[in-house]
């Protein structure tokens, strides 16, 4: 007999009493209003993340204005939105990426309620090691991709695509408690949130 | 007894952490000693108490959640065998390979034998509950593979040669000297002069662990999720360690226990609501990472997926038991319990300590294996209150005090005590004796031998001046006589 049936078999055998729960109750939350930009904002920064409020045309500047050195940008993000001397990852190897000074990336989905970031390695962001290796990620949100809740962003989502969820730069609680930021991943997280 | 195939089975003896080599009041005892440990303790649990609390008082619909999430989690235990097959169905179509491990023993074998074909000596490691059950850090050394926790708690248990005490801050016992004390000793480059700021123990560990994890081509994760429906895997963290993990090598072998499996994609929106605000205290951990199978050009290109019964069957075949399979190991019964606090993790002797650990450990090992945990309670019942998932942890520790097996003589005074309930005027009588026995003039507070144990952490309650029935007896009479 191989594991897999024996597990099985056991698992079978251990429902012999054959359970019938009850259907699940959905009585939360489930719909919601417009998501609240300032809300966002709020969430952001309360987990330290550090947010410019900017029109389209300014991404290039302002992200030249927080970083100094090179940055790290995926192959489809917007050509308007590059700082000059942008490097684009053409599958450059770890310790290429790990030298940016910083990476710029589009995103999928932010949720309002809980100050998360989506991406879900469309060309406009990467893929994941983009995002983690430098010591600084700078997201632009568009207000349209702004969900007010962690359901509505499950909804838009496609779970086929590589997903990282982001709230915050890394941090970690683990020495008494005390929240550190930048263990391993960017210690540095700036949100370019476009006008409406 | 026989054992059949198929049939429900517990974990076995010898291998992993599910059993401690001393009972829990034997542990206790030397924990309560232990002033640093207790100061350690209470100040950690305080602390994570007030911010969960904080934020889940922003949610309108918190019990609503639970509700759900208890409710999911019974219809998870109830259609397992299909939601199993459904998720490697699912997994197999999107490039990942699905394995089966009936226990430790296979499990171990399984990971072992898939890193030495990589041709790789070395894995990274995200924290994973279930491989340290299984105890799979020991069976690769013991293969010649080194495994290196990523975790900064981990890697502090791991440097400091200890064991973890928490399941969400593994390292809660230690305070900021000890940690500086262990890298200073253990961390190969440390920088001599290291001071005791946690800014600056982050920094050292994030120094020591990077080029390891650029040079390194096998990681293994458990999982906190996996989506039956889509055949995606979650794990949520906070330091980009399990990023690094899941994202950097080559080969990604993720162990996972049976019960983590959930319904739909959907059904992730109660889950990714309960568990940081229930855990970590916060609205969400900084980084969640989501993969299924896998991706051409993005990640892991190898993913292997050990699906882990090691006793799970078993805790699955008792109707009451079997809600302590719906643990998301949030860990938020850990930082209401007052045994938890004072005990800390150790003394449970298994990786999974406090409350959960007390009813899930005995469970998965056969409660003769762990019989003193289901005694490692005050019945407080905090813990229930906390559980994002509300499993009954209080009526479970009853029911598993009923299982474990219990000295001759208390079984007898039972069975006695029985008899005389069951038969009034035999216990009136023995009320009476009761009574005499103590006008009789005995000093003391405890109970004679055989069952002097049970008195000697315990005030024996004084027995009243007069009983119920004597009251009600005169009661009546006085009635009468009115």
């Amino acid at each position: 007999m191989s594991s897999r049936e024996l597990i099985l078999g056991r698992v079978r055998a251990a429902l012999r009493d054959r359970p019938r729960p009850g259907p699940v109750p959905r009585e939360y939350r489930r719909t919601f209003p417009a998501a609240d930009l300032d809300l966002l904002v709020d969430r952001l920064v309360d987990y330290r993340a550090e947010v410019h409020r900017v029109g389209e045309a300014d991404i290039a500047a302002t992200v030249a204005r927080i970083v100094t050195g090179a940055v790290l940008v995926p192959e489809g993000l917007p050509a308007a939105w590059r700082p000059a001397g942008a490097v684009v990852d053409d599958r450059l190897a770890p310790d290429r990426i790990a030298a940016a000074a910083a990476v710029l990336t589009a995103a999928a989905v932010a949720v309002a309620e809980t100050g998360t970031i989506v991406l879900d390695a469309s060309p406009d962001q990467g893929r994941r090691i983009i995002s983690l290796l430098p010591d600084v990620h700078v997201v632009v949100l568009r207000p349209a991709q702004v969900v007010a809740s962690v359901s509505q962003a499950l909804a838009r989502l496609d779970p086929a695509r590589p997903l990282t969820w982001i709230s915050g730069p890394s941090a970690t609680s683990d020495i008494e408690l005390n929240r550190v930021e930048g263990v391993h991943g960017p210690r540095h997280l700036h949100v370019l949130l476009l006008d409406r | 007894m026989t054992t059949f195939l198929g049939m429900p089975a517990t974990a076995p003896r010898g291998v992993g952490q599910l059993r401690g080599d001393r009972t829990f009041p034997q542990a206790a005892h030397a924990a309560l000693g232990d002033a640093q440990l207790r100061r350690n303790l209470r100040h950690a649990t305080a602390t994570i108490r007030s911010r969960s609390g904080r934020v889940i008082a922003e949610l309108p619909d918190w019990q609503q959640l639970r509700a759900a999430g208890s409710a999911l989690k019974a219809d998870v235990m109830a259609r397992l065998p299909q939601l199993l097959q459904q998720l490697e169905a699912r997994v197999s179509e999107a490039g990942g390979v699905v394995h089966w491990a009936a226990d430790a023993h296979e499990a171990n074998a399984i990971v072992t034998d898939l890193v030495r074909r990589t041709g790789s000596d070395r894995v990274i490691k995200v924290k994973s509950m279930a491989t340290q059950e299984i105890g799979l850090n020991e069976a690769l050394e013991a293969a010649g593979i080194t495994p290196v926790e990523t975790d900064l708690a981990e890697l502090i248990v791991q440097l400091g040669d200890d064991r973890p005490s928490h399941i969400l801050v593994p390292a809660i016992h230690r305070n900021r000297s000890e940690i500086r004390d262990i890298f200073r000793r253990s961390m190969p480059g440390v920088d001599p002069d290291l001071t005791d700021d946690p800014p600056v123990l982050a920094a050292a560990a994030r120094k020591y662990l990077r080029e390891t994890f650029l040079s390194t081509t096998v990681a293994v994760s458990g999982a906190n999720f996996a989506v039956a429906e889509t055949g995606t895997l979650a794990v949520v963290e906070s330091e980009g360690n399990g990023r690094m993990c899941l994202t950097l090598p080559d080969t990604l072998i993720t162990v996972m226990g049976l019960e983590k499996v959930v319904p739909t994609w959907a059904d992730l929106e109660v889950f990714l609501q309960l568990l940081p605000r229930s855990s970590t205290g916060e609205r969400m951990n900084p980084y969640t990472s989501m993969w299924t199978g896998v991706t051409p050009g993005d990640g892991p290109q190898n993913f292997h997926l050990v699906l882990l019964d090691n006793g799970r069957s078993a805790v699955l075949a008792d109707p009451v038991g079997r809600q302590a399979l719906h643990c998301i190991r949030c860990s938020a019964c850990l930082n209401v319990c007052p045994v938890y606090e004072r005990t800390g993790g150790h003394a449970y002797g298994s990786v999974y300590p406090g409350p959960i650990g007390a009813v899930l450990s005995p469970q998965l090992t056969g409660v003769a294996d762990n019989a003193s945990l289901p005694y490692a309670s005050s019945l407080c019942g905090a813990c229930f209150d906390a559980c994002p998932v509300k499993i009954d942890i209080p009526s479970l520790l009853v029911h598993l005090r009923n299982r474990a097996p219990h000295p001759r003589a208390e079984r007898a005074m039972m069975r006695a005590a029985a008899y005389l309930m069951d038969r009034p005027r035999a216990y009136a009588r023995a009320q009476r004796a009761a009574k005499l026995a103590r006008i009789a003039g005995r000093r003391g507070r405890g109970l004679p031998p055989p069952l002097s144990g049970w008195t000697a952490g315990r005030d024996l309650p004084p027995l009243p001046e007069q009983t119920f029935r004597d009251w009600w007896a005169r009661r009546a009479r006085a009635a009468e006589e009115a």
